[in-house]
């Protein structure tokens, strides 16, 4: 794990119009009378870390269901990487997912496979053309990333918590995405080790120079470096800034998730 | 609404929702890509999970069953009947029946707790974000793998039972291995055995489609799991009698009975 940043940190450019990767334009988005999105706004720049926070319940998930196209949308724009998301065909959906990861709420490790199976599963399953050496070398360079290389062989029942957290990461990370969109990564684990997958988190981000967002509640997340913050109440995106501004935000309903 | 117009209207529900499946899944199942693996993997589990069970359930109804007709075909003078009354009730009904009962609470309830798990830890989500048509590899593999599987188990069955059978006839009588199966195929005809077999396959199906379809729709929480797993156990049971009584109808008017 001492990653050393090659690649410099894009975090700190100023918006520029052609750096957007990830773009939501007015998005709707109901279960039957469960409004759950309503006029929702977002863009995500290149190297940029955003974090949207948003009470249990809030349609944090849902949101990032819709990006990756596991949800369709009632109304609005998507647009990740140039792809219009709501118009895409399997195929076309299935190239931009090599692109984009996604790290689920509840990891999603297949439990009948081994660690080593679960991370070769989307480097098989998308059909990408690799040879049998390439994807040995592809899962432990992954595993070395998060730390786990002596896992390759267990199932996912014998790790703790935070160990199958990472290797859900390293399966998100196999492909050598875009962008990773993560969702509550902290959720479930004590203090302690949501830091270290925070830590995690940004030195992979350093390393890859993957744009991330990153759904959550925790505080940690929220003092990631350079992250802008999106706070999502009512379907909507109701406020936006970095952590020092919106600290200090004069509606309470913003100003609780900081206490 | 009361509570019998928000019962009925779950139900209705519900059918609505699996006739969309069956469609789907005459819809999905012939396109590529194929997930062959996944097919053999689930035919082997199936089958090896399930035979020990359906050997020893057979081979039980085969030797109580010899045993409890025995008195009254002595009664009747016609003892010598037993190996083909036996044969032909083992072959038209129990055989088929126990086993997709077995099999189904075996079977259907494992595929309806494996698939509910998956989706409930998203796991089905994580499938389709790695480039899998969830539905392809997970309920179209193992309906088929079902529809295929339950009819060998059923023949095994089938031969288990005779063997229990023929035991039990040897406890009060003596008769040799070779005389007993001669008395039990002279006595088969086309029509005991063909129409029997087909009706399993349309077991097998119910049995793999029930548990995904369970499965597939689990509601959230562990809790969702365990009722998806039991409800597959109990519908496939109740539509496998369904399906028994419409294929005896059809051969029925088909005049092969
Ligand atoms: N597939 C679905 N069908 C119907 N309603 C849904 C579905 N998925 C989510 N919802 C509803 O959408 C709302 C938002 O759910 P979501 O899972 O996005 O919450 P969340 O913000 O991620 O909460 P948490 O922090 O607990 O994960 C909830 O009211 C939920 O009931
Ligand atoms: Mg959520």
């Amino acid at each position: 794990m001492t990653a050393v940043s090659i690649i410099p940190v894009l975090a700190s450019i100023p918006e520029l119009p052609d750096s957007t990767v990830l773009s939501i334009e007015h998005l709707y988005k109901s279960f039957g009378d469960n409004h759950v999105l309503q006029d929702f706004n977002l863009k995500l720049h290149k190297g940029e870390n955003v974090v949207v926070l948003g009470k249990s319940g809030s349609g944090k998930s849902v949101l990032i269901k819709c990006i990756i196209g596991l949800l369709s949308v009632d109304r609005g724009d998507i647009e990740v990487l140039g792809y219009k998301v709501p118009e895409l065909d399997h195929e076309k959906i299935d190239q931009l997912r090599v692109r984009v990861g996604f790290l689920f709420q509840s990891n999603a490790l297949y439990d009948s496979m081994t660690v080593r199976e679960n991370l070769e599963f989307p480097l098989r399953r998308h059909w990408i053309q690799v040879k049998a050496r390439e994807v040995e070398e592809m899962v432990m360079s992954a595993l070395e990333d998060v730390g786990l290389s002596h896992t390759v062989d267990m199932m996912p029942s014998e790790l703790s918590g935070g160990m199958r957290k990472r290797i859900a990461l390293a399966r998100t990370l196999i492909l050598k995405p875009e962008i990773i969109l993560y969702d509550e990564p902290t959720t479930g684990l004590d203090p302690i080790t949501g830091k270290e997958i925070i830590d995690l988190m940004v030195e992979i981000q350093k390393k890859y120079a993957t744009s991330s967002l990153i759904i959550s509640h925790d505080m940690n997340c929220v003092k990631i470096e350079n992250a802008r913050i999106v706070v999502l109440i009512e379907g909507k995106c109701y406020a936006e800034g970095r952590y020092e501004e919106l600290k200090n935000h004069p509606e309470y309903r913003v100003k609780q998730f900081f206490e | 609404m009361n509570r019998e117009t928000t019962a009925l209207k779950t139900f209705l529900d519900e059918a609505g929702q699996l006739t969309r499946f069956v469609f789907r899944f005459f819809r999905e199942w012939y396109r590529p890509r194929y997930e062959f693996r996944e097919f053999f993997r689930q035919c082997f589990i199936i089958g090896y999970r399930s035979l020990p069970l359906v050997g020893l359930t057979g081979f039980i109804m085969g030797l109580v069953l010899t045993m409890q007709l025995r008195p009254s075909l002595v009664e009747y003078g016609v003892e010598s009947q037993l190996p083909a009354m036996v044969g032909i009730a083992i072959i038209r009904e129990i055989g088929p029946v126990i086993t997709a009962l077995i099999f189904a609470g075996k079977i259907g309830s494992s595929i309806g707790a494996e698939l509910g798990s998956m989706k409930v830890s998203e796991q089905i989500d994580a499938m389709e974000v790695s480039g899998t048509n969830p539905f392809k590899y997970l309920v179209v593999s193992r309906v088929l793998a079902t529809t295929f599987m339950l009819p060998i188990l059923v023949l095994m069955g089938d031969a288990i039972s005779l063997y229990g059978s023929y035991l039990g006839v040897n406890i009060r009588s003596v008769t040799s291995f070779s005389l007993y199966w001669t008395q039990i195929f002279d006595n088969l005809t086309f029509s005991d055995v063909i129409p029997s077999f087909l009706k399993t396959f349309f077991f097998g199906f119910a049995v793999g489609l029930i548990g995904c379809f369970k499965g597939y729709y689990s509601n959230k929480g562990t809790e969702g799991v365990g009722r998806s797993a039991n409800s597959a156990v109990v519908v496939s049971s109740v539509l496998i009698f369904i399906i028994d009584l419409l294929a005896v109808q059809i051969t029925d008017i088909m005049g092969y009975n």
